[in-house]
């Protein structure tokens, strides 16, 4: 299985485990991956809300950058807000075409054409289906059994370009969870959205949204998401969420890669679990693989 | 006149108004059955001056500059749960957006916040094609210091644990995007607002 690769940028900072993680997996279950060359951001929250031109013109410069660096493979990505943007430009323009003809006039300032043929895939799209529970069944070394997991998609990984899960109740974890032998956590706050993109502008409101999904997931031993916007709202606060709900809460959060990882028996550098800032302590069985 | 009396009564839809805010769906906008389904799902709703349901039929109403100075549209994290569950069919994530535009376009953004870290965001994408966390950070937090002194704690953890680096503004003549955000801009005086009007 081939793709081409688009990391976004937080996946060469902040989120930089998440990249590893996920090169890791997918090169143990045999996929090619080849980075896209000269990617640029997606424009994030921030450019359509400053013009809808630049909000389409940005997420569809790699879409082209895609399109001429490879024919045939799909353009994957981990980060669900990269996911979202690179979507909603797809199906927007494909309604619009005199909009797409101006983006097309915009990207010849850098001698890019959109066409329209690529097909963009989220890294979870890609493991539920294109691998799928039985595939990754078969290469886990290391069952996790007995850890308990709530799978947590956030909105956008599903939200409302995504055409592989429901978009109110997605399912698409399920499989790989019980494939690697964890108990899953179901709780209501699966596809509710945890306020990552407000926690700089808005605080108050993106922390009370992260303390309702930790406080959904209570009783489970971590905490699974497949975003690295999540990642981070989920992570990082905890202290200060702890402080507004009034009770000590204290969850790791791990990459769905980096927990395919510990059950495929890769060794915990190439995991980058010591990254995370709610230290991510498992149960001792679990924990040993490397 | 008051909101309410307002909402009453119907021959006062301003269908201009709704053609600026939702170019492309003004007509499903009007379609707009005041069900509350969208309110009912937005996970900001609770802090918002003026709740999705309502700001719909202002839109409709064209009491546009009051949505716009709304805080509301500031708290509006994208989450597209209103999106995909108003029976109608209307397309409200994207109008929020829409309304974020106008809002920035027109100078009345109730948020200096959002309004700072947006520019401070856009600087940076322009000058370098990619995100770079902590110059964005330390930007943001001078012009904005308030801020700033929030989020400290959380940047010495950050730095601690290798999550972000030290990046120096990398001054010297990097434009990156620069072309293409001029063309971006020239493109709109051409077409304003939106092409497919
Ligand atoms: S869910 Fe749709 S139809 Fe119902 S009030 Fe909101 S915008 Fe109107
Ligand atoms: S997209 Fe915005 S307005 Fe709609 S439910 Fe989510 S936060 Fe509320």
């Amino acid at each position: 299985m081939k793709y081409l690769f688009y990391p976004g940028c937080s996946q060469e900072g902040t989120a930089r485990e998440y990249r590893d993680s996920t090169l890791a997996v997918l090169q143990a279950l045999g996929a090619e991956l080849e980075e896209l060359k000269d990617w640029t951001c997606c424009g994030a929250s921030v450019a359509s809300a400053a013009s809808q031109l630049l909000g389409l013109v940005l997420p569809a410069r790699n879409l082209a950058l895609a399109e001429q660096q490879a024919n045939g493979p799909d353009l994957l990505t981990s980060c669900s807000a990269c996911y979202s943007n690179l979507r909603r430009t797809q199906t927007t323009l494909a309604d619009h075409p005199k909009l797409h003809h101006t983006v097309n006039q915009a990207l010849e300032v850098e001698q890019l054409c959109y066409r329209g043929v690529v097909r963009v895939r989220h890294l979870l799209d890609v493991l539920a289906n294109d691998f799928g529970p039985q595939v990754l069944q078969t290469r886990v070394q290391n069952p996790l059994e007995g850890l308990r997991v709530a799978p947590y998609y956030g909105c956008q990984t599903v939200r409302p370009y995504s055409r592989f899960d429901n978009p109110h109740r997605p399912r698409s974890m399920l499989g790989i969870l019980e494939a690697l032998g964890v108990q899953v956590h179901r709780h209501l706050r699966e596809a509710a959205c945890c306020g990552a993109s407000l926690l700089v502008t808005q605080p108050d409101l993106g922390l009370d949204m992260a303390a309702e999904v930790l406080a959904a997931c209570q009783g489970a031993d971590c905490i699974v998401t497949v975003c690295p916007m999540c990642h981070m709202n989920l992570d990082a606060y905890q202290d200060q969420i702890s402080h507004r709900l009034g009770q000590r809460v204290q969850i790791p959060v791990l990459y769905l890669p980096q927990l395919i990882g510990l059950a495929f028996g890769l060794p915990e550098q190439t995991l980058g679990l010591s990254r995370h800032l709610t230290p991510v302590r498992l149960p001792a069985k679990i924990a040993t693989t490397s | 006149m008051s909101i309410e009396t307002e909402m009453l009564n119907l021959t006062h839809i301003d269908r201009s108004m709704l053609a600026e805010v939702s170019p492309s769906h003004w007509e499903k906008m009007l379609s707009c059955i005041q069900c509350g389904t969208c309110t009912a799902s937005c996970p900001a709703a609770h802090m918002m001056d003026i709740p999705p349901r309502r700001m719909w039929r202002m839109v409709q109403l064209g009491l546009v500059e009051k949505v716009l100075r709304s805080k509301s549209i500031w708290l509006c994290s994208a989450c597209y749960s209103c999106h995909v569950r108003c029976p109608r069919g209307i397309p409200l994530t994207e109008t929020m957006n829409r309304l974020k535009q106008l809002a920035l376009q027109r100078g009345l953004v109730s948020s200096g916040t959002s309004q700072a870290f947006y520019r401070s965001f856009a600087t940076l994408i322009r000058r370098y094609g990619r995100m770079r966390e902590m110059e964005l950070m330390a930007r943001y937090v001078l012009s904005n210091p308030l801020a700033g002194v929030r989020f400290a704690p959380l940047g010495w953890k950050m730095l601690w644990r290798g999550k972000l680096q030290v990046q120096l503004p990398r001054l010297a003549g990097q434009d990156r995007l620069g072309r293409l955000f001029d063309r971006v801009a020239e493109l709109e005086q051409q077409t304003p607002d939106s092409p497919n009007r």
